[in-house]
């Protein structure tokens, strides 16, 4: 036992650092499985709420470009109002309608953390599980998709970043509506990749990409990007096509929070599919 | 003694302000990501006692983690950095010092070897950091161009900090 004393006290040094960092590598690790609470994020009530004032002084310097984005959205959705449309015949219902078949509903908060520069980026928005934010919510702006809700304190949520390794998303091109998946490389915060588009679709540049909504995360036809050039990549048999995306991750000030109504539903179904 | 655990936290805080507040808004083309806070772990006394040492990049790295939801990778770099020290030290310097208010600068190391202690330690932080943030080996030039352009930013920055801190009342010798 004193022999055992002694040898701990001789190297406390690299004991204690053994310990430390089997700890930290822990947390890292554990943590890399998708969606795990834990208090390491700045969705916690201290640093949530300390981004938050450092947050509400910094938006007084976007207020003019957010009241011109506000503008141009409010517009096209008066455009879309039911009264603009001549109802002549009350049999007819106009397809995908949110009136009369609701499938999401959304609600807005405002980016209080951002980054852009790391592999794996994330935001902190404002609203929380007592807003009704769950995880795994899909978040967007009226200019593309932003990332998918990870952890939720009570008021503030963590938000897995577009510009993150572990998301990627279903997409489909515009045009001819075949499907691949979306993930972010790494380089360049203002281009990512399609993936898996099989090589006999004709591509061009400028091809508009819009969310397939396949998953149950992120509702169908959001903008994401053109398409700039494309490629088959070595020792594969599918193009990969580099996109511009449309949304400026650097500028997010708002954003919407989907919620998917009938996600439980499907989410049951594929899975009870999935099993024996 | 007491003073110095005061001039030590105050300096803690202030690290971690600058680096969340301003550094973790900087963005060059997406790529560097410089790091000031670690200029705390590299301006500790010599003489720190080693479990202090560890102690405290710990608390650093957890505080960082929190505030730039980065699991716990900040924790992890400075923790493995501040292991390096001590031998990073015992390197540069080419001798043990044993007057435990004794610390890192221009006076007590000389420009030169500061320079390299710096450069080592920064290295291993940001080659530790940026690899555990990939969590992958597929990008490993990607990340390492990140990593080196990273510390060469954070370098500038830590050199300048430790000049500013550099006053000629500090005790040395």
């Amino acid at each position: 036992m004193r022999n055992l004393f002694r040898f701990i006290i001789r190297y406390h040094f690299f004991l204690l650092f053994l310990l430390l960092e089997t700890v930290a590598l822990l947390l890292t690790v554990n943590h890399q499985q998708y969606q795990q609470t834990f208090f390491i994020h700045s969705a916690n009530a201290v640093s949530g709420r300390m981004l938050g004032v450092y947050n509400a002084v910094n938006s007084y310097f976007e207020l003019q470009r957010i009241n011109e984005e506000l503008l141009i959205e409010n517009t096209m959705l008066r455009n879309q109002h039911r009264d603009n449309f001549l109802v002549t015949d009350r049999q007819i219902l106009f397809a995908g309608d949110s009136i009369f078949n609701r499938g999401y509903t959304y609600q807005h908060a405002r980016v209080i953390n951002n980054s852009v520069n790391r592999r794996n980026n994330y935001l902190t928005i404002n609203k929380g599980s007592v807003h009704g934010i769950r995880p795994d919510m899909g978040v967007i702006t009226n200019q593309g998709v932003v990332g998918i809700v990870k952890d939720v304190s009570a008021q503030f949520s963590s938000v897995m970043s577009l510009l993150h390794s572990d998301v990627m998303i279903s997409v489909r091109i515009k045009k001819n509506n075949h499907i691949g998946s979306l993930r972010w490389e790494g380089n360049d915060y203002r281009r990512a990749h399609m993936t898996y588009i099989p090589s006999h679709v004709e591509l061009a540049v400028g091809d508009t990409i819009v969310t397939s909504g396949f998953s149950t995360v992120f509702p169908e036809n959001i903008f994401i990007g053109t398409i700039q050039s494309w490629q088959i990549r070595r020792g594969e048999v599918f193009y990969t096509a580099e996109l511009d995306l449309a949304l400026d991750f650097n500028k997010l000030a708002h954003v919407y929070v989907v919620n998917h109504l009938f996600k439980e539903e499907q989410d049951d179904l594929e899975s009870g599919q999935e099993a024996p | 003694m007491q003073k110095n655990v005061f001039k030590y936290s105050l300096l803690f805080l202030l690290l971690l302000v600058l680096q969340i507040v301003l550094l973790n808004n900087i963005r060059i083309s997406g790529y560097a990501y410089p790091q000031i806070y670690i200029l705390f772990i590299l301006i500790l006394p010599v003489g720190i006692a080693p479990w202090l040492l560890l102690v405290s990049a710990f608390a650093l790295g957890l505080v960082m983690d929190m505030f730039s939801n980065s699991l716990a990778i900040h924790t992890a770099a400075s923790v493995f950095m501040a292991f390096c020290r001590p031998g990073v030290i015992k390197m540069v310097a080419g001798k043990v010092f044993s007057d435990d208010t004794y610390r890192p600068g221009f006076q007590s190391f000389g420009g030169y070897s500061l320079f390299t202690y710096v450069v080592f330690l920064v290295l291993l932080h940001h080659l530790t950091l940026f690899f555990l943030e990939v969590f992958r080996f597929t990008e490993v030039l990607h990340t390492l161009s990140r990593a080196l352009l990273s510390a060469s930013l954070s370098v500038i920055f830590i050199m300048i900090g430790l000049a500013l801190l550099d006053r000629p009342d500090t005790r040395s010798k």
